[in-house]
């Protein structure tokens, strides 16, 4: 029976109930329900989106339509942690490129892929709100700014935020 | 005057950005209007001040702050809650200005939002924010943590019967969240589908209520437009508008970067004095002046203020106040094609114009940059733009703005589709192999 149900974690129910506490209906937090859930687990499966859809009293197939609107709720496994490749206009002029062709040479493995060690997965992003050090991309959570081929090590393997 | 009074907006901003905490906002002023506002001006004279402020938003489309709120209903058929929303999901191509305020002054979005919130009678209010501005959030919690431990925030606030919760939404990623009923879609859980309007939001928005959604820096204008009063804050513009501005520039200049600066003050003192001019070996064609959905403009309007008015006369709009500059090295067409393929991507494809027309738009673009054009393709572009690009044939904005940057490329710099078309190949030397870097 438990493997027919999909089922949420104690924590992740906690979390969810505190979005829920100030919203008119449980479906309104759909979005931050699905993050939840992906900061738990990394990404979203289909047995993860039918147990938030049951929890939030919704239909899968509605949840789903939310789910694939956004960009950066992931229904397919990503690497540990996830570049974030800016391509818009500024970063496009200074070089974004070349940066996502040296990317893929140090990783092995294009846009939307995920390395063999299952480290990173290469991802493209909308203007990060960096323009004046572009080019920029997020690793996992920090921000990596003026990037060129030869300090993307450091961005890729290096502590923190770059600044 | 000090830049305390100058430079309102980044008085608490230092240059390696570290956040101004509780205490270090208290110590300079902070907090200070929320103190002489609350139980002591009506919420009506502070309505009076923002409308006589002459305070417009500067999310892009600077429509007057305080006409907006006044649509918003006071009386007692608005018992029932009220919504203030601060839009923090910038996502502007070439926009980073808000980042900058939330990062290194979170406080002083609070307080313009507490005190919005009391001249609007709002009893919840969201914070909006894009996935991306990890950092950003977790100050703002912080920060609201802190607001409610000194009894700015929550219920009876410093002792009056005015009352706020708030709370960070994080986005999931989508540019067309920006727009402020799609944003109010996302926030209740939704797709983030534009609405029709009317209703507006101000009557009828966050499920159903009457909601206000205003930009990061409009709102950190707010107390200090209080405190202050708005003959002050009209002082600090140069021409006809009012305020400080945080203007931006990126591209090829030798010192890209964000300042607030007087609005009003010249596209070539902005260009030139703060972005330091063009990089070595760069020359200028043209600038976007406020972010990817503004039209192209030229260096003959380098001694145009940067202001509403003036820049709409020239045909074009100050938008966000982050110029993107073009050089002579850049191939003008894959800028458009570069910014047309996101506009494409980020449709929310409620709308057939703006779902099936950007693609196509991009198309046509990808084409003529990598030399594979027509001279027919011109008449293609031509048509989107006159059916795309007009407002009524698409559900949101999001369209015709997408056909600013297209169709102004395509009156300043004919002749490089021109050359484009007749050399088979990218006059910039773009290739398949290299999409457009240098």
């Amino acid at each position: 029976m438990s493997e027919l149900i999909p089922t949420l974690s104690d924590s992740e129910i906690a979390a969810i109930n505190r979005e829920i506490s100030h919203v008119p209906y449980r479906s309104a937090v759909a979005i931050d329900a699905l993050k939840i859930v992906q900061e738990h687990r990394g990404w979203v499966s289909d047995e993860s989106l039918r147990a938030i859809a049951r929890h939030l009293e919704m239909s899968a197939e509605e949840l789903e339509g939310v789910a694939t609107f956004y960009n950066l709720i992931f229904r397919r496994p990503v690497g540990e942690r996830v570049i974030l490749l800016c391509n818009s206009v500024t970063c496009w002029i200074k070089g974004c490129d070349r940066i996502q062709k040296a990317l893929t040479e140090r990783l092995g493995v294009g846009l939307g892929e995920t390395t063999a060690d299952n480290a990173f997965t290469l991802l493209p992003v909308t203007c990060l709100g960096a323009c004046d050090r572009a080019p920029v991309m997020m690793v996992g959570d920090d921000l990596q700014q003026d990037l060129t081929e030869d300090n993307l090590e450091q961005a890729l393997f290096g502590e923190g935020r770059s600044d | 005057m000090t830049d305390e009074l100058t430079r309102p907006l980044t008085r608490n901003v230092h240059p390696d950005r570290r956040p101004t905490d509780m205490d270090a906002y208290e110590a300079n002023g902070g907090y200070r209007a929320l103190k002489d506002t609350l139980g002591k001006r009506s919420p009506a004279d502070c309505l009076q001040i923002i409308k006589d402020s002459n305070l417009r938003g500067r999310g892009g489309a600077g429509f007057p702050t305080g006409l907006k709120w006044s649509f918003v209903p006071m009386d007692d058929a608005a018992s029932g809650p009220k919504y203030l929303i601060c839009n923090a999901d910038e996502m502007e191509p070439g926009t980073f200005k808000d980042r900058l305020l939330l990062e290194c002054d979170p406080h002083q979005l609070i307080e313009g939002m507490i005190l919005s919130a009391y001249t609007l009678q709002a009893d919840v209010a969201y914070i909006f924010i894009r996935s991306e501005y990890l950092l950003a959030a977790r100050l703002l919690r912080e920060a609201i943590a802190a607001c409610h431990a000194r009894g700015y925030l929550g219920k009876d606030i410093l002792g009056t019967d005015f009352s706020l919760e708030m709370h960070v939404h994080a986005s999931a990623g989508r540019y067309i969240c920006g727009e402020e009923t799609a944003l109010i879609s996302s926030l209740e859980g939704k797709r983030a589908n534009p609405r029709a309007k009317p209703p507006f939001p101000q009557v009828s928005g966050l499920w159903g209520r009457p909601t206000i959604v205003n930009n990061v820096e409009t709102l950190c204008n707010i107390h200090h437009i209080l405190e202050r009063g708005a003959e002050w804050f009209q002082s600090l513009g140069i021409g006809e508008d009012a305020g400080t501005k945080l203007y931006g520039v990126s591209g090829r200049v030798k010192n890209p970067g964000c300042w607030e600066l007087p609005i009003g003050t010249t596209v070539r003192e902005i260009l030139e004095v703060h972005a330091g001019g063009m990089e070595d070996g760069y020359a200028l064609r043209g600038f976007l002046p406020g972010g990817g959905s503004t039209d192209f403009l030229t260096p003959e309007h380098l001694d145009l203020a940067m202001d509403y008015g003036t820049i709409g006369k020239a045909g074009s709009r100050m938008g966000t106040g982050t110029m993107i500059i073009l050089d002579d090295k850049t191939c003008p067409i894959g800028f458009i094609h570069n910014l047309t393929k996101f506009f494409a991507q980020e449709s929310c494809g409620f709308c057939t114009p703006c779902r099936d027309g950007l693609p196509w738009s991009a198309q046509v673009l990808e084409g003529l940059e990598l030399g594979d054009g027509r001279p027919e393709d011109l008449d293609t572009l031509a048509y989107q733009i006159d059916y795309i690009g007009a407002i009524g044939n698409t559900h949101c904005a999001l369209a015709p703005g997408a056909m600013e940057p297209v169709q102004s490329a395509l009156k300043y710099f004919r002749e490089d589709f021109e050359a484009h078309i007749a050399q088979g190949r990218c006059t910039y030397g773009h290739d398949h192999a290299d999409g457009g870097a240098h």
